[in-house]
């Protein structure tokens, strides 16, 4: 099992205990995890995630055989496309962007050439919807969450097109699925790090209504607990327990 | 058989959830019986022995979940009580009450306890600060029962649909009150926790339930190094895989097996009443 949704550095609105790669491969060790997907976490909130994408590679080079980079690329930035192409020869499986914190609406333009740009280079898009509950942010933090209208309009920018979708609660997923044809559908993938269990059991619910094969494992590290979504699964009832996850590795070229 | 079958089976120590909910016919949602059934089937994957749980009134449906009108309060303390008659092994009750009906809320916690409850259940209701609690906590001392009150950990301004209170809050009540234990709700639930943890540090009657669908890094270790083992119950409120992963998070940081039991059932069978927990192993002997 992969994590698509790890992170290292610190993070601006609190203080995170460790955020390093030397500590992740640890805890995927601890949760028998394979590897990770890893992002840069102060480059969300960087204007120019140019030098925490140098950081990045530089970070989790001694650790290749687990940690896969995933760099951030802002794409109202000037050339922007070089940084596609970096990430492309860095052997990285998605890239990340924040439309929320770089303020690029829901229909911007850039967005969907970037969305486009990656597919064609046989990688995902990764987007977060958040980092934090709204309760408990900043004041200085004043992004607000991703919303279903921007994560939509890029699932319909083009076949080459894949997200990876990550920080999402029941309500979001549904909005957006039951907002696309299946073709649209199909080029959206979600991760659990957010999703409630049980008693509510919305997972379970997603599972039987969606189908697992559009969900991915993600934790959300350092941020949260690793341990979550790994118990969310645990606590499937019967009927979906045991459903198989997406293979990140199938849904990207690479 | 599961990874948490195989944890429950094999750590064979009690469990006790001391934050928990049930639906009932009258609360507005359809699927109110399988929600229920939910939080068994959970609880018995996670190993839980005992659910201390409350009923907020019609939760919405006739009157607000945070403040709900005596008749809601009454319908849902009903509710819990036919819960805890059919499921006497593994519930045990907290008494729901709205303050600003003092004389309702009284006659309910007599009611409650004359049946079995063995504590109380504030929301955000009025203030934690507010006189009017005062009545509600001199029953609770009177008859040793502990307070689970609803916090917003730390507030910054008016929410809507509730009078919340913060660690800051109940502290002041607390300290009005020293011989009732305060179990000041879910670190996890929203706000931020590192503002209640020196709030309460300084009133040894406040304990924290863990429970909540926050599962921040570094919450764990904030509380355990502020407040000490001793002051924390574990509790899932209304998402239990982050009970889980908070239970599993709480052995990976390193606590011994004795600050473990203690968070996980130990804590609460000093708090609550004796012989609250019959299937937990001797808790007063154990400090």
């Amino acid at each position: 099992m992969i994590d698509v949704n790890a992170l290292i550095g610190p993070y601006p609105f609190r203080y995170v205990p460790h955020p390093d790669p030397d500590v992740l491969v640890r805890v995927l060790d601890r949760e028998g995890l394979s590897g990770a997907w890893v992002g840069d976490l102060p480059s969300a909130f960087y204007r120019d995630p140019s030098l925490g994408n140098r950081d990045l590679y530089a970070a989790l080079a001694p650790f290749a055989d687990r940690l896969r980079p995933v760099p951030a690329v802002r794409p109202d930035w000037p050339r922007w496309e070089v940084a596609v192409r970096d990430a492309c020869d860095a052997g990285a499986p998605a890239i990340r962007a924040y439309p929320p914190q770089w303020q690029l609406g829901p229909h911007d333009s850039s967005m969907r050439e970037l969305a486009i740009a990656a597919g064609e280079q046989g990688m995902a898009l990764l987007l977060t919807v958040r980092f934090e509950d709204l309760r408990q942010r900043h004041s200085m933090d004043s992004a607000g969450d991703l919303s279903a209208a921007a994560i939509r309009a890029l699932a319909r920018a083009g076949n080459a097109v894949r997200l990876v979708v990550t920080a999402a609660g029941r309500d979001l997923i549904e909005e957006v699925h039951w907002s696309l044809t299946p073709i649209e559908q199909g080029r959206v993938y979600w991760d659990i790090s957010w999703i409630w269990g049980p008693p509510e059991d919305h997972l379970a619910k997603l599972f039987r209504t969606i189908g697992p094969e559009r969900f991915v494992f993600g934790t959300q590290w350092p941020l949260r607990l690793t341990q979550n979504p790994r118990a969310n699964l645990d606590l499937l009832p019967e009927d979906v327990f045991g459903a198989r996850l997406a293979d990140p590795n199938a849904i990207v070229a690479r | 058989m599961t990874a948490a079958r195989v944890e429950a089976a094999a750590l064979g120590e009690p469990l006790i959830d001391a934050h928990a909910h049930f639906y009932h016919a009258a609360a507005g949602r359809a699927d109110w019986a399988a929600v229920n059934a939910a939080r068994f089937r959970a609880g018995e994957r996670i190993g839980i022995t005992y659910h201390v749980a409350s009923i907020l009134g019609s939760y919405g449906f006739s009157s607000p979940t945070y403040f709900p009108s005596p008749d809601d309060v009454t319908m849902g303390n009903d509710a819990m009580l036919d819960l805890c008659a059919r499921e006497p092994d593994r519930v045990r009750m907290l008494v729901t009450v709205n303050p600003n009906h003092t004389g309702h809320a009284l006659g309910e916690i007599a009611r409650g306890v004359s049946r079995g409850a063995i504590g109380v259940k504030l929301l955000a209701s009025r203030r934690a600060d507010d006189p009017l609690l005062d009545p509600l906590a001199q029953t609770a001392a009177e008859s040793g029962l502990p307070i689970l009150h609803h916090i917003w950990q730390h507030r910054r301004r008016e929410w809507p649909s509730q009078e919340i209170s913060d660690g800051a809050d109940l502290a002041r009540l607390a300290e009005r009150h020293p011989r009732v234990t305060f179990i000041l709700a879910h670190i996890g639930g929203g706000g931020d926790y590192m503002h209640t943890f020196p709030a309460i540090v300084g009133c040894p009657n406040v304990v924290a339930d863990l429970s909540g669908s926050g599962v921040d890094r570094g919450m764990l270790d904030a509380a355990v190094d502020t407040l000490g083992a001793s002051r924390l119950l574990w509790g899932c409120d209304l998402t239990m895989e982050t009970g889980l992963a908070k239970l599993r998070a709480l052995e990976a940081i390193g606590l011994s097996a004795d600050e473990l039991g203690a968070i996980r059932w130990r804590n609460a069978a000093r708090i609550f009443p004796a012989g609250s927990f019959p299937r937990c192993a001797p808790a007063t002997a154990v400090t």
